[in-house]
């Protein structure tokens, strides 16, 4: 009850309220207004949009996408062919999309934790170069960031004929770096069922030694068992299914190279200034996180004889996780939603695709909502996952 | 009350921004007389199209074209505006009406004017697509171009003929697909493409303008495809468009009946029947197309006739020192016809 309303209902009201007079009713009419209005707003737009289209003769619908596309993509990772549809166009965008988002994701945390550890080091030099590193990527524009290494890479490397050849088969040069691969065998599928396996059975270790840990106070050996338990088991099914390496090598071409495996330059711009650049906020979100918790802590784990690094390790960082967690994911949505500057340097990402789709069918509206949605998914789906990690690693309250 | 008062105020400014999206599609001449300016788009700098010179106006052939719409128009080849405009926004700008007209070295097609909603002016110059190498690469034919990175801008026909070109061969190529000219341009000379492929007036601007030594740079021999650049306006404004094509017409009659810049005034006193209709001395073409009956006059003495402003801005007086080809006139063998003044 606002003190206005109360004032204003003398007593009668007070046994039979007026509808406009309660204040339940009133919030839910008004709610209900604001909702009716918005979209009344939003089909009056899509409504008028609708109308000039047709007015100016511009076809509409998504009929589009089954159509060919009639122009290449390269690099892509599933074939992709002129003759393929504008669907499969944005699908080659999508997964490029993915692959430099999550690569991004996992080196910028690595980079991340070692920023932000080394921002709190106690030796001078570490942590003044460290500070200028976050001052520098935090307050430059990351387009900028990602032309220069682009430039760097494009022209610091040599023309194709004059690669860099340090290793054998392995070519650098501004075309990328081509490498060579193994060809496909059945074989690597049971290697990557063994992994699995493996660490499964790595995981049950661990939680047999914090079991007995907990029950005799005795922390078992479990780094070395562990490592054998992860690493053996493909190995053993790699020579019992007859080592089969067959490589796919770079050869040298007229212009560059074919086979083998190649990493453009555009990508590995793109890769570098997105793990840069999110590398610094995420090193200071770790810095904030470590120095939230409280120095009686650190200085209780010392006096109980534990080293420096297992101090950190098993003290202060998962109480330091918890802080850390929620803001690295909105670092995350924005290195995967940044990644689409690609556009600039023309690797052929999601946004980069559907620019070109746009243009080429000239039914911009409905490739924006598709792309929007894209994104809005690709986001929501790592908030999701972010806030089930971070759910697992709140502070259960007894 | 007071949330009804910001209730009932928010209505008001959603109505007003509603109001104003439906003001974009009244009559554009109308519009254009209006703001006292015709607003073109141009490309961002492609030389001797439209490309800003040193004190920032811009200059070239699809930017003249331009001026020649404000000289029919109002009478004054300065009353335009440039919005400067990548190939992948210009159909937007249109579209949305930002602009009134494209003159921006864009192709005519079937699908741009039946599908986005565009009407094509008389073609300003017919193109065709090729390829520029360096000199140094020893490559004489595209036909040698298999396995090659080649450097293109999006959302133009370029891409596509690109692909159907490698289709038909049977070849295959990397695509590096870079939106800003400029970045495609170094892109290519940095080596980072084996080729780089347009419409070859643009590849002779970029070689002109941008090449550390134009010598090193060749422009293969084929022509992949037919590449008529024209002035696009938004479909359903016929009175708009009459203006677009008939400055057009104006620009290349006035060079079949020899009527140029200089020699302007002379002809208001020519005998010749369609000079005299087409310069306003007989009235009645100027105002059919509500505009004055100097308009043509307007346009040939403010901006030059269709040889004039080819031989200034790419041919043999500019740096591009492209030839005419089929360029020229139709009396001399070439694709330019102006429609009868009558």
């Amino acid at each position: 009850m606002t003190p206005a309303g109360a004032a204003a209902s003398p007593a009668p009201a007070r046994t039979r309220v007026a509808p406009w007079r309660d204040e339940r009713i009133r919030a839910i009419a008004i709610q209900v207004l604001t909702v009716a209005l918005i979209l009344g707003f939003a089909a009056y737009l899509a409504g008028n949009a609708a109308e000039n289209l047709r007015r100016q003769g511009i076809a509409t619908g998504f009929a589009f996408l089954g159509r060919e596309a009639s122009f290449a993509v390269s690099p892509t990772l599933i074939p992709f062919s002129p003759a393929d549809t504008y669907a499969r166009a944005l699908l080659v965008g999508l997964l490029n999309t993915l692959l430099v988002a999550s690569l991004g994701i996992v080196f910028a945390t690595m980079l991340g934790f070692v920023v932000g550890i080394a921002r709190l080091s106690s030796n001078w030099l570490v942590s003044r170069l460290t500070l200028a590193y976050v001052e520098v990527m935090r307050n430059t524009p990351l387009i900028l960031q990602i032309f220069l290494w682009w430039d760097v890479l494009r022209v610091g490397a040599p023309q194709p004929r004059d690669a860099w050849h340090f290793l054998p088969h392995v070519f650098i040069s501004n075309r990328g770096v081509v490498f060579p691969v193994p060809f496909y065998d059945p074989v690597y599928l049971w290697m990557l069922a063994a992994l699995a396996a493996g660490a499964g059975a790595a995981y049950l270790l661990r939680l047999w030694a914090r079991q007995r840990l907990a029950r005799t106070g005795e922390r078992p050996q479990t780094a070395w068992p562990g490592l054998t338990l992860v690493t053996l088991p493909p190995i053993l099914v790699f020579i019992a299914g007859g080592a089969p390496l067959r490589l796919d090598l770079p050869q040298v071409t007229r212009f560059d190279f074919s086979g083998g495996q190649s990493i453009t330059p555009e990508f590995a711009a793109l890769l570098f200034a997105l793990v840069a650049y999110s590398g610094a906020f995420i090193g200071e979100i770790v810095r904030s996180g470590i120095q939230s918790v409280s120095r009686g802590q650190s200085e209780a784990a010392q006096a109980l004889g534990l080293s420096r690094g297992q101090t950190l390790r098993l003290v202060v960082l998962p109480q330091a996780i918890r802080v850390i967690v929620p803001p690295t994911t909105s670092e995350y949505l924005s290195l995967t939603k940044n990644s689409s500057l690609a556009v600039a340097i023309g690797f052929p990402e999601l946004f980069s695709v559907s620019n070109t789709i746009a243009n080429q069918t000239g039914q911009a509206i409905e490739v924006m909502v598709i792309v929007a949605s894209t994104y809005l998914v690709i986001s929501l789906a790592i908030s999701l996952a972010m806030n089930l990690y971070n759910r697992w690693t709140a502070l259960v309250e007894r | 009350m007071q949330i009804l008062k910001s209730l009932g105020g928010a209505l008001m400014v959603l109505l007003g921004v509603a109001a104003l999206s439906y003001g974009a599609t009244a009559g554009t001449l109308d519009v254009v007389k209006q703001r006292g300016a015709v607003v073109c788009a141009v490309n961002t700098g492609l030389a001797g199209f439209s490309m800003p010179d040193k004190q920032g106006n811009y200059q070239g052939l699809d930017a003249d074209t331009c001026r020649a719409i404000a000289a029919a128009v109002f009478g004054d080849a300065t009353k335009v505006k440039f919005v400067p405009s990548t190939a992948e926004q210009r159909f937007t700008l249109l579209q949305t009406g930002e602009v009134d007209v494209l003159t921006r070295n864009t192709t005519w097609t079937l699908l741009r004017e039946a599908e986005n909603g565009f009407d094509f002016a008389p073609v300003t110059y017919y193109d065709g697509q090729g390829f520029m190498v360096p000199v140094k690469s020893g490559i004489k034919s595209a036909k040698e171009l298999n396995g090659a990175t080649i450097c293109v801008q999006p959302g133009t026909t370029t891409e596509l003929n690109l692909a159907d070109y490698f289709r038909a061969n049977h070849l295959t190529y990397k695509p590096l697909v870079i939106e800003k000219l400029d970045e495609v341009e170094n892109a290519y000379f940095s080596g980072r493409c084996d080729a780089y492929t347009t419409d070859r007036s643009g590849l002779a601007a970029t070689r002109a303008a941008k090449a550390p030594n134009p010598a090193d740079h060749v422009i293969l021999p084929e022509i992949i495809s037919k590449e008529p650049l024209a002035p696009a306006v938004r479909h359903g404004d016929d009175e708009w468009f009459d203006i677009v094509r008939w400055t057009v017409f104006a620009m290349i009659g006035a060079e079949e009946k020899g009527v140029t810049k200089a020699n302007v005034d002379e002809m208001l006193k020519s005998d010749d029947p369609e000079i005299k209709r087409m310069l306003g001395v007989t009235p009645g073409m100027g105002k059919a197309l509500h505009l004055d009956d100097k308009f043509a006059y307007n346009i040939i003495k403010q901006v030059g006739n269709y040889g004039e402003i080819f031989e200034r801005n790419v041919g043999k007086d500019s740096a591009l020192k492209l030839d005419r080809g089929i360029n020229k006139l139709w009396t001399k063998g070439g694709l330019m016809y102006a429609m009868p003044f009558r």
